[in-house]
């Protein structure tokens, strides 16, 4: 057994960054890596979403948490704090996998997704990721998200994209069986 | 699957370069002041993850740390960090346990070698052991960010504590280097970094 690069979407001005193919029993977990991201628009938020198989529309259902850890450079600001607003309770929005990302020159998050069995038609999909972030107002944020996706049935895409406007940036994903 | 299966699934195996994930760098050290990484990071890779096994120093309540250097800098002194930390923990007694932000431990735009767990306890079964994700260092657009993960005894009543730290080396310059070290004294322990294509 050996973890798999499946897919690499190297995005520049895109609006989205799709995975359509590959996501399959073939694989139990599922890691998606992502670096240099970033949003056209200041402070957008880095986001995904799934289909399940013969769906479209990346609306799946999702309950999620989410916190984070904050520091400013100014050295003004610190927190450990859970973040309601990134949360979902079954609904169907993007997943939150960030804060507002800056858009400077030398701004991007990066960090890693892991999807558990997406294949499976028994079980809801557990995920979780964690993601550092040059926040828009020159903060690191250290951003945890984690939840299900509440289906039944296969997950056999995944979407990201940011809350508003395009994206640069690397994702991979890899299969670990 | 065993653990020990799984991990070499995920990290490849010594002097084994897997399809994806390849083992860059394996040194036990025994009594080190510092582990200097002067070769293997470069454009190869687009994340780099380093394993820290037994880590043990030779003085009590010191903090482990890191800092790079940039292609065009030495000495580990140049790079700004900007970081925050966060740390859970227990004491053995049952007297203390909390979530709590740790800022004694962060950085702001500092350029000094950024705290990844502090204050070790030194007891010769206390040790410590985690994982740094480090984000593309041969950008040369954007500042690279890091992250990690440590579980360790701690000197203050011999906690228990699991520390998370993550922040940005704010520099456009390729890193190359990257070096590891105590507060002061020395160390013992295995530290191993891997390539994932």
């Amino acid at each position: 057994m050996t973890m798999k690069l499946l897919t690499t979407n190297t995005s520049s001005g895109a609006a989205s960054s799709s995975f359509t193919s590959k996501i399959d029993n073939t694989y139990k977990l599922y890691i998606f890596k992502f670096y240099d991201v970033n949003p056209a628009t200041d402070n957008s938020f880095f986001t995904f979403q799934a289909n399940v198989v013969d769906a479209s529309g990346y609306n799946e259902t999702i309950t999620s948490t989410f916190f984070s850890a904050y520091h400013d450079e100014a050295d003004g600001n610190t927190d450990l704090q859970y973040e309601a607003a990134r949360d979902q309770a079954e609904a169907t929005g993007f997943q939150y996998l960030t804060n507002g990302v800056g858009n400077g020159a030398d701004e991007s998050c990066a960090g890693e997704l892991y999807l558990f069995n997406p294949s499976n038609t028994t079980y809801v999909k557990h995920f979780y990721s964690r993601a550092s972030e040059y926040y828009s107002g020159d903060y690191i944020i250290d951003n945890y998200a984690a939840g299900y996706i509440n289906a039944t049935g296969a997950v056999d895409d995944i979407q990201f994209k940011f809350s508003s406007g395009n994206m640069d940036g690397v994702i991979k994903m890899y299969g670990v069986g | 699957m065993p653990l020990g299966a799984f991990k070499a699934a995920l990290m490849g195996t010594a002097g084994v370069a897997t399809e994806t994930v390849v083992l860059l760098h394996d040194t036990d050290y025994s009594g080190a002041s510092t582990a200097s990484i002067t070769s293997g990071i470069d454009s190869t890779y687009g994340h780099y993850i380093f394993k820290f096994y037994n880590i043990n120093p030779s003085g009590d309540g010191e903090t482990f740390k890191f800092q790079v250097n940039a292609t065009d800098t030495a000495d580990y002194n140049d790079v700004p960090i900007t970081s925050a930390v966060w740390v859970a923990y227990h004491t053995p007694n049952n007297s203390f346990a909390a979530v709590t932000y740790q800022g004694a431990a962060d950085q702001a735009q500092a350029t000094t070698f950024q705290a990844l767990p502090d204050g070790f306890s030194s007891d010769a079964d206390h040790h410590g052991s985690g994982t740094l994700h480090l984000f593309n260092p041969s950008s040369t657009t954007y500042a690279k960010h890091f992250y990690s993960k440590w579980q360790y005894s701690a000197s203050w009543n011999e906690s228990v504590s699991t520390q998370h730290i993550a922040g940005y080396l704010n520099t456009t310059t390729a890193i190359d280097d990257i070096q590891f070290k105590f507060g002061s004294g020395t160390f013992d322990g295995t530290i191993k970094m891997w390539g994932v294509k």
